[in-house]
């Protein structure tokens, strides 16, 4: 073999060597750019798929379908004496012979039980309410619209043609929902109950009202107590701290807490907020507590950052006329960083928002059906409501919990972009 | 001292610079460069420019910062292709061949056309394989004892090899300013370029250092057709044959080196090299 | 008053005795215009004064309310150990229990007829200390509040440095506040620490950390505690380690990918709407993730098990992974792409002004160099892999099966503690404890991966700075 030195070789020998390459080179370029381009293809994939797939399932939920029974409030069937107080009357009975007046072809006992299945479990205070705000159809025969069962409801969302079986309506009862429509006894209403109503265990009233009551009593904790707190201590670390092994071990410190799972936050709610101080399970005090220990890092790391991007000619100016460093911190490096300090917060915030792991731990995960009226009633949060909703078997809480999702999404949407129009504002000045 | 046109240091009315003076075309011209216009976005850094380097010579580009000489420079092996932005008109061709031309692939241009930078970049693998970086992507040597031996003379022509071949497996950003500044020398010769540009190639470098630069640059000029951008006249005047004066996007003035700093014929060149501005 | 209402009434005596301190200011000043005799500006004296006057008074009410209960507690108990037999006094707890809650009653009027004369007498003994108690908290907050006051107030004098005691004042809470995540982790390490110990004093270590065999629920009937295998935690390291493979498998190539496109190759226009695209796959909080894994993915493979003939079961560990590796995608493509944009440009141009092309630069000179940044990233989302809990409480198993195959139910650590801490816990039995203990292995291994790769990322910015 003869060695050759390039550098010897005549020129066009190189250049034809390294042409001889070029077409599997270029073609190698073109596949790795086409990989980069599908990765990023994909993750826009995902992002639509996500939210038309939630989006899909979420829609039925924001409509509910009513149905009309001409009740019939008869005297005996209420069994009501004169002077009886009109909310202690039989009214489950009366709903029931209404129901069978409806359908006097259905005899079988069973039949009359899966017939009375058709209706929603509050079917029976849905008049009552009627009577008692009027009291004069007392004895006459009234329409009074109630909501379908959450089955009944499903079915006819789902259903392709009226009157054939599906999932867990039989074709018995597919046949009623049929007779009910052709008579126009059914009705499809927007379902503002979903905002107005708290959680049910039946998917028909369900609503997130009192996990959105127990989200904002929780979000204010947060707030008050992390907002303080997280700029009181980045104002002293970037400000005041001397550089030394404390401060050392201070940052290193809020830099790990920043990455801990959020469930170990959970865990120390339950030890030390819950066990140790005696704080009451449960209450958005103590998950407005852990979220801001867990929100802390955050909101410091921003605001210090913030505080950082201060031009350090404004400190100096201010101390050249005199002030202190507290003066000078307070009306001139605070109010400047403030805008950063607040975006870091808002996306701190949101974080807290969409926490779930922590707050099972504080048992904030029990089934509420009251609306929490102050900071230490026992409550729910909206992703702790959806983690509950989408853990039930009945089809119906499918749509709610994606519904529910939505209204999740919209908040941490509305934050991030508030979130983003302050950074923008701040940055274009 | 950066401001340049203005009547107190400048006197004489015939500063104006309508098309260049000297000689900007030779005949034994290794690249020639035709009536080229450079623009970012809306500016225009370069005007009209003509030149020619001659093969198996030094061209030294000079004039004050912010000219356009590294801009010119950059574009001769097409790097201002990595800026959106940027647009060419006008020719450059080598050896008869067109190089902004459509069918010419700038992977190719870019190895016949190496290029040594301001700051030393040694990748940070080892000696070894930063010479053996360009072969091997190249597909230049068939065997390991192949890409040795290219590593070694590239290294020896850089005037490196006796300093580092104890130590080739040793990261490249290990080695002192001026010894990286080679060691991208040698990076670059290890493909066999036919022209070899240089941006300020010893503007980072100690005085020591710079010397021995300048001393490898005229070793090189035997195999290679160089052109170099420089802050320094003195530079230029040392390594030099021929010289161009760019001054605020345009050429002013190209000749002979030794014409040029001797007895310029404009008179932006002559304040420029008197250091009356600069 | 109920201490939210005494925290009102100081604040506002602190309002009133920031005018306060502004008077006296001026008084010794000797009247409105003579107040450039003061060190201090009037206002500072007053902001002292309402500090001096707020902060003991709160820093009582806290403390006082975070003992007063248990205080209230034992003298109860102390009561009713006089007037019961040892016998009675086996439940204590429940009987202690039971006297608040008839309390309660007396005080809402409620039908007490049910209750034991003696109940009836601890019920208002309690009421009694309660009363009690109240008074005497809102008396010293008070009595401190005002007397904190009087004693600034006398010591306000024209050389009195009002602004220099405000400034120590508001630098010590500052500081304070800055210990406060300190005192965080403190907590978290006591509170796993600890309860683990206790867990550890049933069950030994090496079981823990060696067994095979994993079901609390055995714990739960008598005498069952330790020894019986039921708290190997291996299955659960397995199947964590398993489903986080998976979101890694996922999670790092396409993450990379996205970060190389983005920062090489995209335009200015592409990259202004791939990263919002990324912010809502980041933002998308977990326990939706763990809906869309649970109810739209898992039967999504399940039914390609069924159309490929390959028996996939509803809760796999795929379904969890893949999902988890969607949610840590931006993380990783986030953190990568600037461990790339922070290597120097003239690496890049010098490889490319060599001949070499975009994707051979990226490979061999780009992503060599960023190296160390791309590997604390990928440690760092291991770590939040490892500590996800809502996607794998919802699509996961609850069956610790030891196993390594994708396609069948594995549960992890994270799940298990949810499980053991959901519903009510008694705080001595194992069941609980070993959520603790679960809960100092994670805090252990993600705090090590965390530290390993701040370290390793503050290296590699220190190499380029």
């Amino acid at each position: 073999m003869t060695k050759q030195d390039p550098q010897t070789m005549p020129r066009s020998a190189v250049t034809e060597k390294i042409e001889l390459g070029l077409a599997k080179r270029h073609r190698r370029e073109n596949i790795f750019r086409a990989f980069g381009l599908t990765a990023v293809i994909f993750g826009f994939i995902l992002v639509f798929f996500l939210l038309f797939d939630i989006t899909s399932k979420a829609l039925p939920a924001f409509h509910q379908h009513w149905v009309k029974v001409d009740v019939n409030y008869s005297e005996k069937s209420l069994r009501y004496a004169a002077g009886d107080n009109l909310a202690d009357l039989s009214y489950r009975n009366t709903l029931r012979k209404s129901i069978y007046e409806t359908f006097p072809e259905v005899k079988a006992r069973r039949d009359k039980r899966q017939l009375n299945g058709l209706f929603s479990s509050n079917a029976e205070f849905a008049i009552k309410e009627h009577l008692i705000a009027n009291p004069d159809h007392l004895g006459t025969t009234q329409p009074v619209w109630v909501r379908v069962d959450d089955d009944v409801d499903v079915y006819l969302k789902e259903v392709e043609k009226l009157g054939e079986p599906l999932v867990r309506i039989d074709q018995k009862e597919a046949q009623w929902i049929k007779t009910l429509v052709d008579n126009g006894a059914i009705e499809k209403r927007f379902n503002i109950e979903f905002f107005t109503s708290s959680d049910s265990r039946e998917p028909e009233l369900a609503g997130v009202r009192g996990a959105l009551t127990g989200t904002f009593l929780t979000m204010i904790v947060t707030l008050v107590l992390s907002f303080p707190l997280g700029v009181a201590a980045a104002v002293y670390l970037e400000e005041f701290a001397p550089k030394n092994r404390w401060t050392d071990m201070i940052e290193v410190n809020i830099n790990n807490l920043a990455a801990v799972p959020s469930i170990i936050f959970g865990l120390l709610g339950l030890a030390v907020i819950i066990n140790l101080f005696g704080m009451p399970r449960s209450a958005p005090l103590v998950g407005g507590i852990v979220l801001t220990l867990m929100t802390l890092p955050t909101i410091i790391i921003a605001s210090r950052a913030s505080i950082k991007a201060v031009p350090p000619s404004i400190r100096e100016a201010a101390m050249g006329l005199g002030a202190s460093r507290v003066q000078t911190t307070f009306s001139h490096v605070l109010p400047m960083a403030m805008p950063g300090i607040l975006t870091g917060t808002i996306i701190g915030m949101a974080q807290a928002l969409g926490e779930t792991a922590p707050l099972l731990m504080i048992g904030m995960v029990a089934f509420i059906v009251d609306v929490p009226s102050s900071f230490t009633d026992a409550s729910t949060v909206m992703p702790v409501q959806i983690f509950l909703w989408a853990d039930s078997p009945e089809r119906g809480f499918l749509a709610k919990t994606s519904a529910a999702i939505l209204v999740l999404l919209g908040f941490l949407f509305l934050m991030n972009a508030s979130a983003a129009y302050l950074r923008r504002r701040f940055e274009s000045k | 001292m950066n401001t340049v046109m203005t009547s107190e240091n400048l006197t004489s009315g015939d500063i104006v610079i309508n098309g260049s003076v000297g000689t900007p075309f030779c005949d034994d011209a290794k690249m020639s460069m035709r009536n080229v216009n450079v623009f970012y976005a809306e500016n225009q850094a370069i005007h009209d420019v003509s030149l020619d380097l001659a093969k198996n010579q030094v061209t030294a580009l000079i004039g004050p910062s912010g000219c356009g000489k590294s801009t010119f420079l950059r574009c001769i092996n097409r790097m201002n292709d990595l800026i959106p932005q940027c647009k060419v008109t006008g020719s450059f061709v080598m050896d008869g061949a067109e190089l902004y031309a459509k069918n010419m692939d700038p992977v190719l241009l870019r190895a016949r056309v190496g290029m040594v930078f301001q700051k030393p970049n040694p990748f940070p693998k080892s000696i070894y394989e930063n010479v053996a970086y360009g072969p091997k992507i190249h597909g230049l040597a068939t065997s390991k004892s192949e890409l040795d031996e290219i590593v070694e003379t590239s290294l020896q022509k850089a005037g490196l090899f006796n300093e580092v071949k104890d130590r080739l497996d040793k990261p490249g950003t290990g080695l002192s300013g001026g010894q990286q500044q080679r060691l991208c020398i040698a990076r670059t010769i290890a493909v066999s370029p036919e022209v070899i540009l240089m941006d300020e190639p010893a503007s980072a470098l100690d005085p020591i250092a710079t010397a021995v630069i300048e001393e490898l640059i005229s070793e090189l000029k035997e195999k290679y057709t160089i052109a170099i951008v420089t802050h320094s006249m003195q530079q230029a005047a040392r390594v030099s044959q021929k010289t161009a004066y760019f001054h605020l996007g345009k050429l002013v003035e190209m000749g002979d080196t030794k014409q040029i700093f001797t007895n310029p014929s404009h008179q932006l060149t002559e304040n420029y090299i008197s250091g009356r501005f600069g | 008053m109920t201490t939210t209402h005494l925290a009102f009434a100081v604040i506002i005596i602190a309002l009133f005795s920031y005018w306060l301190g502004i008077k006296r200011a001026i008084t010794v000043a000797g009247g409105e215009q003579h107040t450039r005799q003061l060190v201090s500006l009037p206002s500072q004296y007053g902001l002292l004064t309402a500090f001096w006057c707020g902060l003991p008074a709160i820093l009582f009410l806290l403390i006082w309310s975070a003992i007063e209960a248990s205080i209230v507690d034992s003298l109860l108990i102390q009561q009713v150990m006089l007037t019961l037999d040892t016998t009675a006094q086996q439940n204590m707890s429940l009987l202690v229990n039971n006297i608040k809650i008839l309390a309660e009653k007396v005080q809402l009027n409620e039908d007490v007829s049910a209750a034991t004369a003696l109940q009836l007498q601890h019920a208002a003994y309690y009421t009694e200390l309660n009363t009690k108690a109240t008074w005497l908290k809102t008396l010293l907050t008070l009595v401190i509040a005002v007397g904190c006051v009087a004693v600034l107030l006398t010591k306000i004098k024209q050389s009195f440095h009002a602004r220099n005691n405000l400034e120590k004042i508001v630098s010590g809470l500052l500081f304070t506040c800055s210990g406060i995540a300190l005192l965080t982790t403190i907590g978290i390490v006591m509170s796993v620490l600890f309860e683990s110990i206790a867990f550890f004093s049933k069950v030994p270590v090496t079981e823990f950390l060696f067994g095979t065999q994993w079901s609390p629920q055995i714990a739960m009937r008598a005498d069952q505690v330790g020894g019986s295998g039921a708290f190997g935690a291996i299955p659960l390291f397995v199947g964590t380690i398993l489903i986080s493979t998976i979101a890694m498998c996922l999670a790092i190539p396409v993450g990379l990918m996205i970060a190389i496109y983005l920062s090489q190759y995209a335009s200015p226009r592409l990259r202004s709407v791939a990263k919002p695209m990324l912010e809502i796959l980041a933002g998308v909080p977990t326990v939706v993730y763990g809906f869309f894994a649970a109810l739209t993915v898992a039967p999504l493979i399940r039914d390609f098990g069924i159309l490929v003939d390959l028996p996939i079961v509803a809760e796999s560990a795929l379904a969890a992974g893949l999902v988890m590796g969607v949610m840590i995608i931006p993380f990783v493509s986030s953190l990568s792409e600037d461990a790339l944009t922070a290597v120097p440009a003239a690496l890049k141009e010098g490889s490319i002004g060599m001949g070499a092309t975009h994707s051979e630069t990226i490979r061999k000179v780009l992503f060599p160099a960023a190296i160390p940044g791309i590997v604390g990233a990928i440690l760092l989302a291991v770590s939040r892999a490892i500590g996800e809990t809502m996607i794998v409480v919802m699509a996961a198993g609850l069956a610790a099966n030891l196993t390594f195959n994708p396609i069948e139910s594995v549960t992890t650590v994270t799940v298990q503690i949810v499980s053991l801490l959901k519903g009510d816990q008694e705080f001595d039995s194992a069941k609980t404890l070993a959520a603790f203990a679960l809960g100092l292995m994670l805090f252990i291994t993600t705090l090590a991966l965390n530290i390993a790769a701040l370290k390793i990322v503050r290296k590699y910015r220190e190499q380029y700075d």
